[in-house]
């Protein structure tokens, strides 16, 4: 026998958090670290202890939005995140800086194993994970790993988007994953396309987020980025899901 | 203590596995650690010794060894085919603690030595496994 051990210690590493929320959608480009990030900080702002677990390894991103650098987290029966902006923070980007990670389906596997094995998260209100796009190798191992994720799925009212945003519900359903709803990002003029679309989806959509134009200079600064149209618009709607639970026994 | 997370799996584990397998007793426990993670073998050790006591409630690891095996790591480029030796590559103090805590960012720190690519498998010697786990029934 030859058998890795780091996965029976991942359900202790999350035992003090109590809700996972893993924000997927498949594509890339359609908001999902930005919303990641957001939430977290929203949650963050309202009182909430909050991790923010960017599992996006080919691309992470969640540290530019929030302008993290020159952290680092400690060394103590694992590793602790730092906090930042009142967010526990963990993201590849500790160790690899700012140069690019060329790494293969299985070193990412490994790799999101090892954060996970190892990351003492301590006693969260929520985790935050920003999804790595697509439903390949690393989407299917975070689902198989965070067996407690709930899902908030980001889409936009693009038929491309769309597409794909069907299939992570498909796959999400068959394998009976909770998905809190399907939040309809960057919109830009009204349209039904993405409840005609998702009719047949036994999923709530939890609202939609405006294309806000003046986002991009908010990028890098927590202050700022949530006083944006988005920040507004995503925080109204989770405390108008019942499925967030925001203020009941918190 | 990095190592310690990792020896608090290994333990977990070799309970799990112990368990499934209708053992009463753990004598020996194997660990195989991969050069690659540099980890602290006196560390990961009294890491292992401590965890397993603190986990004894049932007496499983009271008379548990913990055997330590180590394997270099060894590179084999996907483009050009070379196999190389970690020990042979120059990577610097902070290179080697970021590849200690997540060995696969070997591959941006890492080149093969032949054609500088950065498309190469780690053949052996990647992180810690748990080998072998001998007991009673």
């Amino acid at each position: 026998m030859v058998t890795d051990p780091r996965v029976s210690v991942i359900d202790r590493r999350l035992s003090g958090i109590k809700r996972i929320i893993a924000v997927t959608g498949g594509k890339g480009g359609i908001g999902k670290s930005l919303t990641s990030s957001l939430l977290a900080l929203t949650l963050s702002r309202m009182g909430y202890r909050v991790g923010l677990l960017d599992l996006d390894l080919s691309a992470p991103s969640t540290h530019v939005i929030l302008g993290i650098d020159s952290v680092y987290p400690k060394e103590e029966y694992g590793i602790i995140p730092p906090e930042v902006h009142g967010i526990s923070f963990m993201s590849i980007i500790y160790f690899t800086g700012n140069e690019p990670a060329p790494l293969r389906g299985e070193d990412i596997t490994n790799a999101m194993l090892e954060l996970l094995a190892i990351t003492q998260w301590g006693s969260l209100d929520f985790l935050i994970v920003d999804m790595p796009p697509g439903i390949g190798d690393a989407s299917m191992d975070v689902i198989r790993w965070l067996k407690r994720a709930e899902f908030l799925v980001m889409t936009t009212a693009s038929k491309v988007a769309l597409e794909t945003v069907k299939k992570v519900l498909k796959m999400l359903e068959e394998l009976h994953k909770p998905i809190i709803g399907v939040i309809e990002n960057m919109k830009m003029r009204e349209s039904s396309a993405v409840q005609d679309e998702l009719n047949g989806f036994n999923v709530p959509i939890l609202g939609d987020i405006d294309f806000d134009m003046d986002l991009e200079d908010s990028i890098g600064d927590a202050n700022t980025l949530l006083e944006t149209d988005m920040a507004t618009r995503l925080k109204a709607i989770a405390m108008n899901t019942p499925e967030f639970q925001l203020n009941s026994d918190l | 203590m990095h190592e310690w997370a990792l020896a608090e799996a290994v333990i977990e584990t070799a309970i799990e596995e112990s368990r499934k397998g209708g053992l009463e007793e753990i004598s020996e426990i194997t660990v195989q650690i991969g050069e690659l993670q540099q980890i602290e073998l006196e560390v990961f050790q009294f890491a292992l010794d401590e965890i397993a006591k603190a986990h004894d409630e049932d007496s499983l690891l009271t008379n548990a060894k913990m055997r330590l095996e180590t394997e270099r790591a060894i590179f084999k480029c996907r483009v050009c085919g070379t196999e190389w030796d970690y020990r042979d590559t120059c990577v610097n103090e902070d290179e080697g603690e970021a590849i200690h805590f997540a060995p696969e960012v070997a591959h941006v720190y890492v080149r093969c030595p032949s054609c500088k690519s950065p498309d190469f498998e780690v053949i052996q010697g990647r992180g810690v496994l748990l080998k072998a786990i001998k007991g009673k029934r």
